[in-house]
């Protein structure tokens, strides 16, 4: 067992603690410590280790996550504020996944989750489908191709 | 709010505008929660409140304390990381109880679950929460 089994963890401990506190050498070695200490708890439950094989394009994906919150956004806002003559347009949209891994996936649910007007409902694992629910169901293949094309591909570079 | 007064009048623009950016969106969510007709679509309009909602007040936060304290004050945005990390999880919960319940009483609308293959409204545990 190594000294520091999750590296990636201690350091956003890290980070954290000294967010919190202060940015000083003394916070620096207590935080470290507790993070060390922590990571060997994480290790003890044994999760699942995420592989980041591409981490150049991690800002890449947070920009244009970042941007389609902000525009979706908007679009939400707007269909409340309009009022009962958009309705009957929202609806269920089942999506094949092929994206497998654990972390990528979390990763997914936390992007469709966040951007108002989509809904993670329902994964299922044997065969990859996932259920949402898009409030404004204009075009279905549009929103296939947001998931697919727009998040998907890039989540399976990064951690396939 | 003495420390207010001191407030340079660009940071005072910025603090006030995306102070308003955030509520606005938090109370447009909540009227979305009363007005949009389904669950599965009332699942949507608190979203606006957890997502830029959040944004908002915090960057506004964020802006007021970095200029009035003069030093960076940016441990809101841990605020921000952990909200959006936490909504799926409840969000989750709260969609599979619902389509569970829907199933369960034979609703068409709602499509029937991928697990069992013709399983409508099957006893079966909610299979396919993520991860």
């Amino acid at each position: 067992m190594s000294v520091l089994p999750y590296p990636l963890l201690s350091l956003s401990l890290v980070l954290m603690w000294m967010t919190l506190n202060s940015f000083t050498i003394g916070h620096l070695l207590l935080g470290g410590i507790i993070a060390t200490f922590a990571s060997w708890g994480m290790a003890a439950l044994r999760p699942h280790k995420p592989r980041i094989r591409r981490w150049h394009l991690l800002p890449y994906l947070i920009g244009i996550v970042l941007y389609d919150i902000v525009r979706s956004n908007i679009a939400v806002v707007s269909i409340i504020l309009a009022g009962r003559s958009h309705r009957q347009r929202s609806g269920f949209l089942a999506i094949h996944l092929d994206l497998k891994d654990q972390t990528a996936l979390a990763i997914l649910a936390v992007i469709v989750t966040s951007t108002p007007g989509t809904a993670w409902l329902e994964y299922n694992s044997s065969d990859g489908t996932l259920l949402i629910h898009v409030l404004d169901l204009v075009e279905e293949q549009e929103w296939t191709d947001l998931v697919k094309n727009r998040y998907e591909r890039l989540l399976m570079e990064i951690f396939e | 709010m003495s420390q207010a007064a001191d407030l340079p009048l660009w940071a005072a623009i910025a603090v006030s505008a995306f102070l308003l950016l955030g509520s606005a969106l938090a109370l447009i969510g909540t009227i979305g929660l009363t007005r949009l007709p389904t669950f599965y679509e009332r699942l949507h309009a608190p979203t606006l409140g957890t997502s830029w909602g959040t944004g908002g007040v915090v960057m506004a936060s964020m802006i007021f304390f970095t200029v009035t304290g003069s030093r960076p004050v940016f441990h809101e945005i841990l605020i921000g990381i952990f909200v959006t990390v936490t909504t799926p999880v409840t969000l989750m919960l709260l969609a599979q109880a619902a389509l569970h319940r829907d199933r369960a009483e034979g609703d068409a609308n709602v499509p029937p679950s991928a697990t069992a293959g013709t399983g409508a409204g099957k006893e079966a545990p909610a299979a396919g929460t993520a991860d």
